[in-house]
């Protein structure tokens, strides 16, 4: 008891004089290796090499889908996955506790950056099992009146941010149980789950520089908010969610959570700039562009722009060397737009019309410019062959087209 | 199979830590699982973007689609006086193969007669091009296309009839 007591301090003391305050990450290889043999061809270096050509991956455009992991945070993680390997519920070796103590500071790390208690935090798979647990809860609810409202904290597709601390407020008065899913929000925008009077809130690793298969679920515990686990097992996380917990991917959570802690007022500052660069520049050399999501409450880092008059998988297909998103059908495999736009009451030509660009915290000025002029370029381009644009140079009033197709 | 990744691995890595200064780099092309190259070249060359004059009598015009689906086609046939297509344009609002199946229109109905311009399938089109499963509406759409412009000039020759042109 005293040993395992003595191995956590140690523990919890090594990092913090080990970790000093980082520069800023390398930008990582872009090139990579096209294999031009077929794949049946008997793999031997020296016949097939000659073959093999270097091209550049395009730039990274797209941080809402997911993120590149922050340099620190492999280093956190490496130790776990090479070294310090044991199971972290294994209580009778130092293997065990060295892996318990690492999980136990990940909790702290993930739990200082949204104000809540560790014992608060579940580590899951990611977010999608965090709102599936905290979706489920209110099955579990054994008053019949209890209820859950569930938000997004900020919207994935056009960056708009939700009035969480009012809905919260409201909540509580009513006493009605508030989840959020703020995978797009954490680490990014300042959150306080007592502040804002969250109950239940998703965090996933991917969206914040974390490693990917990992996320958590906070659950309030005071007043206590009782979830149903979706998979049981051995009883790990409080019973809440069976199951080794994976010490190298929480640590890549923690160390995630804390980098972010550091890094999110300088971050903001500079991703608000980079934005605000790019909206610029291109309604400046365009016209007809329009931007998705209130301008206010908005997070910069995700931008979404309709391009009137050109169709957003033709766009997408112009900007090969970057790598951006649609909102448009043809690029979803439903060939329906975004129900987001959709639901903001965008024009349905303009849904088609969208394209989102993500800056993230390695997102650099010549990418944002080399970005920019591209898109400008092929957007005169399509333009040009595009028959909306035709007609309405014509004057001729789109809406008043009675079209062959609904 | 692993034994065939492990080598591109080693190649790869070999490459990159020792060959990299001395391969040619160049820019990466349409990502390869997504768009195929027929389709990019239509995009990238396009052949026969722009317009013809639409009040010309031998001129037929055919504007299919809509912008709320997010596919408008325009193409534009130019006939001479024995029937045979030698001029054809077209401009299209929708995604790179609707593009590419617009612009191969045009390409295959110059040179051919009103009749035969007519038997223009888009099962022809779409295996041109190999259009994946999902994308096969977009050369429905250009046969529409075709079709449209051909009955628009095939309206423009009859006597006439004091009716206002269809769009």
């Amino acid at each position: 008891m005293l040993l395992r007591t003595s191995w956590r301090l140690m523990a919890a003391a090594a990092p913090a004089a080990l970790w000093p305050r980082a520069k800023a990450p390398t930008r990582g290889l872009r090139l990579r290796v096209v294999d031009h043999a077929p794949q049946s061809a008997a793999p031997s270096d020296a016949a097939t090499a000659p073959e093999a050509e270097s091209v550049l991956r395009p730039l990274y455009m797209d941080v809402q889908a997911t993120t590149p992991l922050d340099p620190r945070v492999l280093d956190a993680m490496l130790p776990y996955l090479v070294n310090y390997y044991g199971n972290p519920h294994s209580r009778t070796h130092a293997y065990g506790w060295e892996s318990e103590a690492a999980m136990e500071r990940a909790r702290q790390q993930v739990a200082s950056l949204i104000g809540a208690d560790p014992r608060e935090i579940i580590f899951t798979s990611g977010a999608t099992e965090s709102n599936n647990i905290a979706i489920k809860e209110l099955e579990a609810a054994i008053q019949p009146d209890s209820s859950l409202v569930s938000v997004m904290t900020v919207n994935n597709e056009i960056g708009v941010k939700q009035p969480i601390a009012e809905i919260g407020h409201i909540c509580s008065s009513r006493k009605v149980y508030f989840h959020t899913d703020a995978a797009q929000a954490v680490g990014k925008i300042p959150l306080d789950v007592n502040n804002m009077k969250i109950d239940l809130m998703s965090i996933s690793g991917h969206k914040i520089y974390g490693p990917k298969g990992v996320g958590a679920i906070y659950i309030r515990r005071r007043p206590r908010v009782r979830v149903e686990a979706l998979q049981s097992g051995g009883g790990q996380e409080r019973g809440m969610r069976s199951g080794t917990v994976p010490t190298p991917l929480v640590v890549g959570l923690g160390a995630a959570c804390e980098v972010a802690q550091q890094e999110m007022e300088y971050d903001h500052k500079r991703i608000s700039k980079l934005a605000e660069r790019l909206t610029r520049k291109i309604m400046k050399s365009l016209p007809d562009v329009v931007m998705n999501g209130d301008p206010e409450h908005h997070y910069p880092g995700c931008i979404n722009l309709s391009f009137a008059y050109v169709e957003g998988e033709s766009l997408l297909m112009a900007l090969k060397d970057v790598a951006l998103s649609s909102g448009s059908a043809c690029t979803s495999a439903s060939l329906e737009p975004s129900y987001v736009l959709r639901a903001i009451g965008t024009d349905e030509d303009l849904a088609h019309s969208s394209i989102r660009f993500g800056i993230g915290r390695f997102t650099t000025e010549e990418e944002v410019d080399y970005t920019v002029e591209k898109c400008i370029y092929h957007v005169k381009r399509l333009r040009e062959m595009s028959p909306l644009w035709e007609m309405v140079q014509d004057g001729i009033d789109l809406k008043s087209i009675r079209w062959t197709q609904h | 199979m692993a034994a065939a990744g492990a080598g591109r691995m080693r190649r790869a890595t070999s490459a990159l830590l020792l060959r990299a200064p001395r391969l040619p780099v160049r820019e990466l092309s349409a990502p390869a699982r997504l768009y195929h190259k027929k389709v990019v070249d239509h995009y990238e060359n396009p052949r026969n973007v722009g317009s013809l004059d639409k009040t010309s009598k031998n001129v037929g015009t055919g504007l299919v689609g809509a912008p709320a689906c997010g596919d408008v086609m325009k193409l534009q046939i130019q006939v001479d006086e024995k029937g045979k297509i030698v001029d054809a344009r077209f401009k299209t609002f929708g995604c790179g193969s609707a593009i590419a199946s617009s612009s191969l229109a045009t390409e295959w109905v110059k040179g051919k007669t009103v009749e035969e311009a007519l038997t223009i399938k888009n099962t022809d089109i779409a295996k041109e091009l190999c259009l994946p499963p999902v994308k096969l509406h977009c050369s429905m759409l250009a046969e529409d296309a075709i079709k449209a412009a051909l009955a628009d000039f095939r309206l423009k020759q009859e006597p006439k009839k004091g009716e206002a042109e269809k769009k």
